[in-house]
Parts: structure tokens; C-alpha cells; sequence
């Protein structure tokens, strides 16, 4: 129960740092531990009362097994994160050498 | 860019081929423990950034560097294509199938065609995180002239 | 013919890899490589539109046959509405690939370019085609991804500041729509789409299931600009090149948005009558809300990026019509017309809106500009441009007898029908601003007296740019044929048949 509660919180810290921070490489950090949350979310999910880690070992086989398939999820969902955060930190990189700040209330051509 | 100091790079040089290994060793026994494609490339990948860190290297040499590594990574990426489409040439017309026989379980060599898969998508995971850290250099330097 | 399913995804995907390899060595190898697969793709989704009809085709990934009836392998599902679908993607794709033969020619690196296009449209056809709940998350992101750099394509200030916001509203939505997964296999610990609505209708905890119908409204809304979400649309669909604001706004809202919306709501949700009743508030919202603010913009490519969320709204007041109507278990037939009108829109908004933004990239390809106050009188030195302009605005507007007109016809005869006729109303009022905002594209933009010294110059725009635009609006004249009753029954009368019957999706996915 306290590892729900656990993942809660990281949600809500990631959710704060995204709507109030002003520097753009602090948005971006809140986004990925947003993301971060979810991850943790879905490792908790497959837990079996009293299993052992899925990897079958032929000399000792054990009676219950904890689901593997949201491990995989989770592994192929931690690289997307990777990809979305190097994306992010690309263009910001350009942005200031633009735009000269790092301050988003600066950042602001398209209007209307 | 400019290296760093030379106790940096003399321990560098002791211990980026110990991770290297290491790296492969991930890698290929991907069917046995955990870790596999993604784990092993990301280590892989670690060490290449701690020798470009510790030795420093000019413009024109990060460039051949990059031209270099895109061409690695584009062709592991065809491989893996080629060997899922594979199945449909040999054997039973299916997608992604397991054609090659699988050996006795726990054996390195065993689980059909999973390896080769680990190994490929392994190169190509390297290949595209240290042409990100190389891309972000690049600019840096090019932005300084 | 199963086999030829993934053929789909694989395509592109080899395609875009080794563009990045041999454009390097040849030169002029990546535009006509590109242009070539694309037309392979696009002749290979028609010959499926006309061969599909009533049968579903299920393809299982790896030959993994199910274990007790219950399946554990990746499907790919190809019915009477994903061909529809894929369809519309190759054949845009194709004619934007075409059209930026010529018009890449003022960007550097063209190799990165074609490579992220090719990824674009190979992740979009593995949304479209997927069964499977978490393969549609990682297509979407493959396709997401290579749409923010393409939006930031040409590294100027204004394109990194609207490729920023995309982003990170992009990224919220992605969080939502994983968060949601992540419920729905709490709940019924499996992935597969036809699976997931057996396990429901086996009993359910309401407030668990409201829950995870918001989150999923919320992440795929986010991604198809419906009003409360639509504050990256503008910036983002301004800011990119002009063939690929067409392919942004053409296709892509439409199939990592509403095509998902639709599938999960009518084949693996159960039809609830508050939740039809939000979807229906919200796409009216979106109607009016949108073409009131179109109206007052200068710039070309912001109006018409407007204009999308409001016809995104008709498409989704309609389907959500057909929602109530389904849900109460009265007038099926009024239900089938609805869910009709609002998937016939789909397709004429991807002809008319793609032809209206090419045209606008010729526009500034030739003048440089994309304020409406500084051109003027360019129908007399652009014949073809002006021609396929004037067919696509009044297309838009719902004059006769472009195909504008009878998709707007039915979505309204379908709403008074029901008796909802605050909503026809509505739609009839929207109709006649759309109508005013275009008469004020075209005066300004062609008809109007020019300045004197900057019409001297201007010709006509070059070849693959004209071809394209001509051939998209012979699309655009003849996708009306389809009232015609006998081609309305091969192609749009099996996609309404999958998803006004609630049960025919799942059992059929399931025995095969």
C-alpha cells in the first residue's frame, strides 16, 4: 500500500514542477518523473502474493511466478521515455541560443 | 573540446574495456538473465562517452566520428528488419517466427533466432545513444567558431 | 492475403533506414525512392478497399495460436473502417511526398527529412492496424516523435518555440493515455482489444470504468485537438513546412486521434448514455468555438489550422449522435445514418484540408509571405493554384456539388431526424461563417487589386507541386460519387456495420 502511495506522490511532484516553474530545463525534468510514476505503477501490478522473479531456473522449479508481461511494458515504455526527453532537450539547446534566455514568460512570438 | 587531466585519462584507459565487456556480456546472455537488448547497448554506449569525455577531440575528428556511427546504426537497424522478415522466406509463411531450432534450456546457445536479435538491436541502441551525445557536442562546437 | 498485412509497417520502416544509408553516396536518391514506395503502399490499400467488404482479416504476430480461447499473441485487425483509414493515409502521404520534391529545396539535409516522413507514415499504419491496446501506444509514439521533429524542421525561432509546446502537451497526453493502460490491465488482466470487452460485459466496478473512460477521452482527445485541448494545434500546424502541415492536418489528427476514439468507444467500451452525451457537448463545443476564432486571422496557415478543429467537431458531434442513439436502443437505422455522415466528413476533410494547405505552401513559395494584408491579385499570373484553391474553398464551405455539400447534408438531415435540432441549427450557422471566412481567403489572396511592384515576378509554381495539387482536387470532385448508392456499399456500408453492432467486432477477432 505505501508503494501506491509512493507513486502518487511522484505524480503530483512531477504535475507541480511542470505548471509552475518558469526555467524550461526545469519543465522538462517534471515531465520525465511524471512519466516515472507511471513506471513504477506498472511494476507494482503484476505482483503474486508469494512469487519469485520469472526467470526459470531447469534444476529448481518454483511453484509461483510474479507476471512477467508488465516488466516488458515497462522496459519498452522507459526507452520511448529516453527518446521524448532527448527530443525535449534538443530543441530547448536551440531555444536559447535564439532566444538568449532560458525563461519561459520570454519565449513568446506566436500570439492569437 | 578539451580532455581532462591525465589521472583521468590513465584511469579511463584502464577501465573502459572492462565495461565494454561487460556490456557484451549483458547482451548475449539476454535469453539466460535479466538484461538483453536495450540494457547492454545503453552500458555499451557508456563506455564510447567515457573515452570521448576523457580525451577531448576537435571539430573535424567528431565529425567523421558521427558520419561513421549513423552508418552503423542504420545498418543494424536493416538487419534486425531482415532477419523478422525472414521467416517468411524460410520455412512457414509467418512474420517474427522462430525458425532456427532451439537447443536445451538454460544453454547459451538455444531459444532459435532470440540472440541474434539481442545482439543486433544491442549494436543499434549503442550506436543511436552516443550519436545523441555526439549530435549535442557538435553543436556546442560549432556555435563556439 | 493475411500475410500482406504487415507488409504495411515493414515498408516504410526498411525504407526510412535505408534512405539514411545509401543518400549519403548517390545523390537525388531519396526523393524518388521515397515517391516510389509510397505509391507501392498507396496502390496496395486500394486493391485491399476493394477486396475487403464484410470479413474482418486477422493476422497473429509470430504464429502464436490462442491457449484455452484465450488469445496471447500481437493481432493486426484489417475491417470495413481501418481500410478506409489506411487508404487515406498512403494516398496523402503519396501526393506530399511528391509535392516536396521541389519545395525542400530552400531546407538543408533533405536525407533526414524523407528518413522521419518514412517513419511518420510507417507509425501511423501500425495505429491503424493494431488489435492490440499496447501496440497502438508504441506506433503512436514512433509517429509523435518524428512529427515534432518535422515541425521543427527548419530551426528558425518561431518553429522551436511551437515545437516546444506540441511537445510538452504531446508528452501529457502520452502519460494519460498510458496511465489508462496501465488501469485497464489492472482490471482485466489482458491487452487485447476483443478480449478487454468480453472481460467487461462479464460485470464491472462503475467508478473504475468512468474513470478510465475520462483518461482515455482526455489522452486521445489531447491528441486530436478537441476544444479544451487544443492549444498546441495552432503554434504547431503554423509553424511546419507546408507538406507537412498537410500531412498533420490532413491525416494525422485523424488517425492517432479520432480513429482510436471511435474504436475504443464503440467496439470495446460499452455504449454508456452520459459518456455519449460529453462526447457529443464536446464536439459541438468544438464546432463553434473553432470557426469563431478563425475568422479573425491574418495569417494564412493559423486560419486554416483553426478551421481544423472545426470540422473535427462536426465529425465528432456526429459520431457522438450516433452514441446516443445506440445507447437508448431506439432508431438504429438514424444511428447508422449519423455514425455515416460523420466518417464520409473524415474523408472529404482529409482531400479538402490537405489541397487547401498545399495550396497555401505555393502561395509562399512564390511570395514569401503569409499575411493575407500583403498579397493580392494572384489569380491573373496562377492560373492552376487559384483553380484548385477556389474547388477547395467551396468544398469546405458545403457548396453543391462538391463533396463538402452531401457530407454536411447528412450529418444535419441525421441530427433533425433524432430530434436534435439545436444542434442543426448550430451546424447550419457554422456552415455560413465557414462560408464568409473563405470568401475573405479568396478576395484577399487572388482577387484583390495588388501593389504594384511586387506582382511583377510571380509565376507559376514548378511541376511536382502542380501535380499534386491538380490530382487532389480530381480526389476532392470525385469523392462525391460517394452517395451514389452502389459505391456506398462496398465502401462505407461495412465500416458502419463494424461499429454500430456492438457485439460483431469481438466475436469475429475472437474465433479466427
Amino acid at each position: 500500500m505505501i508503494a501506491y502511495i509512493m507513486c502518487f506522490i511522484l505524480f503530483l511532484t512531477g504535475l507541480y514542477g511542470v505548471i509552475t516553474r518558469r526555467n524550461l530545463v526545469k519543465i522538462a525534468v517534471s515531465l520525465s518523473i511524471m512519466e516515472i510514476s507511471t513506471f513504477l505503477f506498472f511494476a507494482l501490478l503484476g505482483y503474486i502474493d508469494g512469487g519469485v522473479a520469472p526467470i526459470v531456473d531447469p534444476s529448481d522449479p518454483a511453484k509461483v511466478y510474479v507476471d512477467p508481461l508488465p516488466q516488458a511494458l515497462v522496459l519498452t515504455a522507459i526507452v520511448i521515455g529516453l527518446a521524448t526527453t532527448s527530443m525535449l532537450m534538443a530543441v530547448i539547446i536551440r531555444l536559447y541560443r535564439k532566444y538568449g534566455t532560458f525563461d519561459i514568460r520570454e519565449i513568446k512570438n506566436l500570439r492569437g | 573540446m578539451k580532455g581532462m587531466t591525465l589521472i583521468v585519462k590513465k584511469t579511463t584507459q584502464l577501465i573502459a574495456g572492462i565495461i565494454f565487456m561487460y556490456g557484451i556480456y549483458v547482451i548475449v546472455h539476454g535469453h539466460l538473465t535479466p538484461g538483453g537488448g536495450f540494457a547492454g547497448g545503453v552500458v555499451i554506449a557508456g563506455s564510447f562517452i567515457l573515452i570521448t569525455l576523457a580525451f577531448g577531440g576537435d571539430f573535424l575528428k567528431l565529425i567523421k566520428e558521427e558520419a561513421g556511427t549513423t552508418i552503423v546504426e542504420s545498418l543494424a537497424t536493416i538487419l534486425v528488419i531482415l532477419i523478422a522478415v525472414s521467416g517468411f522466406i524460410f520455412g512457414t509463411k509467418i512474420f517474427f517466427n522462430n525458425f532456427l531450432p532451439k537447443g536445451i534450456a538454460g544453454h547459451l546457445v538455444s531459444a532459435g533466432v532470440l540472440p541474434l536479435y539481442n545482439i543486433f538491436v544491442g549494436t543499434e541502441v549503442a550506436a543511436s545513444i552516443f550519436i545523441i551525445f555526439l549530435s549535442l557536442i557538435i553543436f556546442k562546437e560549432e556555435s563556439k567558431e | 492475403m493475411n500475410q500482406l498485412i504487415p507488409l504495411f509497417v515493414v515498408i516504410p520502416l526498411a525504407a526510412a533506414f535505408l534512405i539514411m544509408i545509401i543518400g549519403r553516396f548517390v545523390e537525388e536518391f531519396n526523393k524518388y525512392f521515397t515517391s516510389i514506395v509510397l505509391m507501392f503502399l498507396a496502390f496496395m490499400s486500394f486493391y485491399f478497399l476493394f477486396n475487403t467488404g464484410e470479413n474482418m482479416f486477422v493476422y497473429k504476430v509470430g504464429g502464436w495460436e490462442p491457449v484455452n480461447n484465450i488469445p496471447i499473441g500481437i493481432y493486426m485487425v484489417l475491417d470495413g473502417f481501418s481500410v478506409i483509414v489506411v487508404c487515406i493515409i498512403n494516398l496523402v502521404g503519396f501526393l506530399s511526398a511528391i509535392y516536396s520534391i521541389s519545395y525542400i529545396k530552400r531546407y538543408t539535409s533533405p536525407n533526414y527529412y524523407y528518413a522521419l516522413f518514412c517513419l511518420m507514415i510507417g507509425g501511423m499504419n501500425g495505429v491503424v492496424l493494431s488489435g492490440d491496446l499496447f501496440n497502438i501506444f508504441v506506433f503512436l509514439e514512433i509517429s509523435v516523435i518524428s512529427s515534432y521533429a518535422l515541425v521543427a524542421f527548419g530551426v528558425e525561432s518561431n518553429e522551436l518555440e511551437a515545437s516546444f509546446k506540441y511537445q510538452i502537451l504531446g508528452g501529457l497526453a502520452s502519460f494519460l493515455i498510458l496511465f489508462g493502460i496501465g488501469f485497464i490491465y489492472w482490471k482485466t488482466k489482458t491487452l487485447n482489444i476483443a478480449d478487454i470487452k468480453s472481460a467487461f460485459s462479464n460485470g464491472y466496478n462503475k467508478t473504475t470504468y468512468l474513470f478510465i473512460q475520462i483518461l482515455m477521452l482526455s489522452g486521445f482527445g489531447l491528441k486530436a485537438a478537441i476544444i479544451p485541448f487544443h492549444a498546441w494545434l495552432p503554434d504547431a500546424h503554423s509553424s511546419a513546412p507546408s507538406p507537412i502541415s498537410a500531412m498533420l492536418s490532413g491525416i494525422f489528427i485523424k488517425a492517432v486521434g479520432i480513429y482510436v476514439l471511435i474504436r475504443l468507444f464503440f467496439n470495446m467500451f460499452a455504449i454508456t448514455e452520459g459518456m455519449a452525451i460529453l462526447i457529443t457537448v464536446l464536439g459541438t463545443v468544438s464546432m463553434v468555438i473553432g470557426v469563431f476564432l478563425a475568422i479573425g486571422q491574418w495569417d494564412i496557415k493559423r486560419l486554416l489550422a483553426y478551421h481544423s478543429i472545426s470540422q473535427m467537431g462536426y465529425v465528432v458531434m456526429s459520431v457522438g449522435i450516433g452514441m446516443i442513439l445506440l445507447s437508448k436502443g431506439v432508431k438504429p437505422e438514424i444511428a447508422s445514418l449519423a455514425i455515416a455522415g460523420g466518417i464520409f466528413h473524415l474523408i472529404n476533410h482529409a482531400a479538402f484540408k490537405g489541397l487547401l494547405f498545399l495550396n497555401a505552401g505555393a502561395i509562399e513559395y512564390t511570395t514569401g509571405t503569409r499575411n493575407l494584408r500583403e498579397m493580392g491579385g494572384l489569380a491573373k499570373n496562377m492560373p492552376v493554384t487559384s483553380a484548385t484553391s477556389f474547388i477547395a474553398s467551396m468544398s469546405i464551405s458545403g457548396v453543391p456539388p462538391f463533396n463538402g455539400f452531401f457530407s454536411k447534408l447528412i450529418i444535419i438531415i441525421a441530427a433533425i431526424m433524432a430530434g436534435f435540432y439545436l444542434l442543426a441549427a448550430l451546424a447550419v450557422v457554422v456552415s455560413i461563417i465557414t462560408l464568409a471566412s473563405f470568401m475573405k481567403f479568396q478576395r484577399y489572396a487572388f482577387y484583390n487589386k495588388p501593389d504594384n511592384s511586387k506582382s511583377q515576378n510571380i509565376k507559376e509554381v514548378p511541376f511536382p507541386m502542380m501535380f499534386s495539387m491538380v490530382t487532389m482536387s480530381i480526389i476532392c470532385i470525385l469523392l462525391s460519387l460517394l452517395v451514389v448508392p452502389a459505391i456506398r456499399d462496398t465502401i462505407l456500408t461495412p465500416a458502419i456495420n463494424v461499429l454500430a453492432d456492438p457485439l460483431k467486432y469481438s466475436t469475429t477477432v475472437l474465433i479466427q
